[in-house]
């Protein structure tokens, strides 16, 4: 009755209810744990707004059209207008067969009454819906709040190389450029990344519906560790998992400290744990770091053009930062310009995981499969670290392996703390900090490697 | 008796010194922390033994090389 007495209530399901919880638990431990509080606190209200019924901030507009190729007259509509529907709910009775719902959603509108006659793709209603689709098979409209935000500024692709140029800004490659074999630690690392895209389409093998090559390629950049490189790569393509690649890349991020001690226990002794560091190390002079980032845009976008939107945008913040005559444009993106962006993306990414998108088997799959990315991009960084040393006179400590998994510093703030506790003597912080600011920009290259080859 | 020297392992800002002259220290207390990059990172002791001198005060900016204190044990 004029929208007087609609209630969220009616539409609330049991599957809202446990997305309230994942929501209410991510800000929990965002606020009490101070677990990547500046991601999680936002994602998990982006959450709770989206799965209160009607509340429209994640909505879709989706035409519904004939799609039984020839003209047809409608014998029956099936459903009530502001009615909620399932995927394949039949919608209208047409005398050449059905109008089916292409996703799950609500009805807002039908446009055709019984005994109409209806041309092959005339629109006979409007659906509105919360899920990610395929844009090429249902073009939707964002008419929400969140979703207008989601659809210009991620789908668009705009949102994600922006946070890249920010983190240039706050990168400094000075460790890397001083000892440039942490290149190869950085690099050893994607193996995580390729590691899971393989586990990912193994999936194939004993499941009727596995992943697509596409959202394997989504899921194997989680262990990437970056987030923005994973929301930029699965918003190409595979949008409708983009709420699951991104809680899973920031998650684990957060969980490093838990995740990475008992990999690289493991595969160290006691002993090359304590391989002491010399803390000095070259001076890197202000010269080097400004020729560095105008050099890899280069080199890189011509060896994988795919990651330019990332790699371009990560290496002129970074020049903001170390050409010393714009301190104004590398102060905001170091603090406002990447807080503004953080705010948008995060509260997007929550907005994504509405009880239909999320709660699916495959879900805790794509969840599995991030951890799996993770340990095996820390395994191979600490083995190249061990190769390595067969090879040079010099040993480095092959802790410093596991920073190649990015997750910029948290890794490297990990071997810190490891290497200290078996020698005090020892400070590895800079030392790994080469190889985590390599596999940044490995993460990135990696992407741009998949988009070439699937996007 | 021999003797430690501790040095700064990297750039930063000394923000707290957890001991003082004359203290009996253990391998793995904490002598003082340095923030850099954003984090705090604690200096730890390598030797047990006591201290005879420290260098530093909270706030100062600190580099690489510069002694932070001296250990004799």
């Amino acid at each position: 009755m004029f929208g007087l007495f609609e209630s969220g209530f009616q539409l609330f399901s049991w599957g809202n209810a446990l997305m309230l919880l994942i929501g209410g638990a991510l800000i929990y431990l965002g606020i009490a744990k101070k677990m990547e509080p500046l991601l999680l606190v936002p994602i998990g209200f982006g959450m709770l707004l989206v799965n209160l019924p009607l509340g429209g901030l994640m909505d879709y507009e989706l035409q519904i059209t004939n799609t039984t190729g020839v003209p047809a007259k409608v014998i029956s509509i099936e459903v009530d207008e502001t009615s909620k529907i399932g995927e394949n709910d039949v919608i209208l009775q047409l005398d050449s067969g059905e109008i089916l719902a292409p996703i799950y959603g609500r009805i807002k509108q039908v446009g055709v009454s019984p005994g109409q006659e209806v041309a092959p793709g005339e629109v006979v209603a409007t659906m509105i819906t919360t899920a990610q689709t395929d844009q090429a098979r249902l073009p939707t409209k964002p008419i929400g709040l969140l979703s207008r935000i989601f659809a210009y500024g991620i789908m668009w692709q705009v949102i994600p190389p922006l946070i890249f140029l920010c983190l240039g800004a706050l990168t400094d490659f000075g460790p890397m450029i001083a000892n440039p074999k942490t290149l190869l630690l950085g690099a050893a690392a994607q193996f995580g990344v390729y590691f899971a895209f393989f586990a990912a389409l193994a999936t194939n093998l004993f499941m009727p519906d596995g992943f697509t090559i596409a959202e394997a390629a989504s899921i194997g950049i989680i262990g990437g560790a970056e987030g923005p490189t994973t929301i930029y790569v699965t918003s190409l393509l595979a949008p409708h998992i983009i709420g699951a690649t991104a809680v899973a890349c920031y998650t684990y991020m957060a969980l490093v400290p838990i995740i990475q001690p008992p990999i690289i226990k493991l595969l160290t002794t006691k002993k090359e744990r304590a391989i002491y560091m010399k803390p000095q190390m070259r001076e890197v002079s202000p010269l080097e770091k400004i020729i560095f980032p105008l050099i890899t845009a280069v080199i890189v976008i011509l060896f994988v053009p795919m990651s330019a939107p990332l790699i371009g945008m990560f290496m002129v913040g970074n020049l903001f930062m170390t050409c010393g005559v714009t301190d104004r444009l590398s102060k905001t993106a170091q603090t406002t310009l990447i807080d503004i962006l953080t705010i948008f993306l995060t509260l997007c990414i929550g907005a994504t995981m509405t009880a239909g998108n999320f709660l699916q088997p495959k879900t805790l799959l794509v969840l599995f499969l991030g951890v799996v990315a993770f340990a095996t991009a820390t395994a191979a960084g600490v083995l190249m670290a061990k190769l390595m040393n067969l090879f040079s006179k010099q040993k480095i400590n092959p802790m410093i392996g596991a920073a190649g998994v990015s997750a910029v510093p948290m890794a490297a703030r990990v071997v810190q703390v490891m290497g200290q506790k078996v020698n005090p003597k020892n400070f590895l912080l800079m030392h790994a900090m080469g190889p985590n600011v390599a596999g940044a920009i490995g993460a990135a290259i990696a992407g741009g490697v998949f988009l070439g080859m699937v996007g | 008796m021999a003797q430690e020297i501790i040095e700064v392992p990297l750039t930063g800002k000394i923000t707290s010194v957890e001991v003082k002259v004359g203290d009996k220290v253990k391998e793995g207390d904490v002598i003082c922390f340095i923030e850099s990059m954003k984090m705090e990172n604690p200096i730890l002791d390598p030797v047990d033994g006591t201290i005879v001198q420290i260098n530093v005060t909270p706030e100062q900016i600190v580099k690489p090389g510069e002694t932070i204190a001296i250990i004799e044990y």
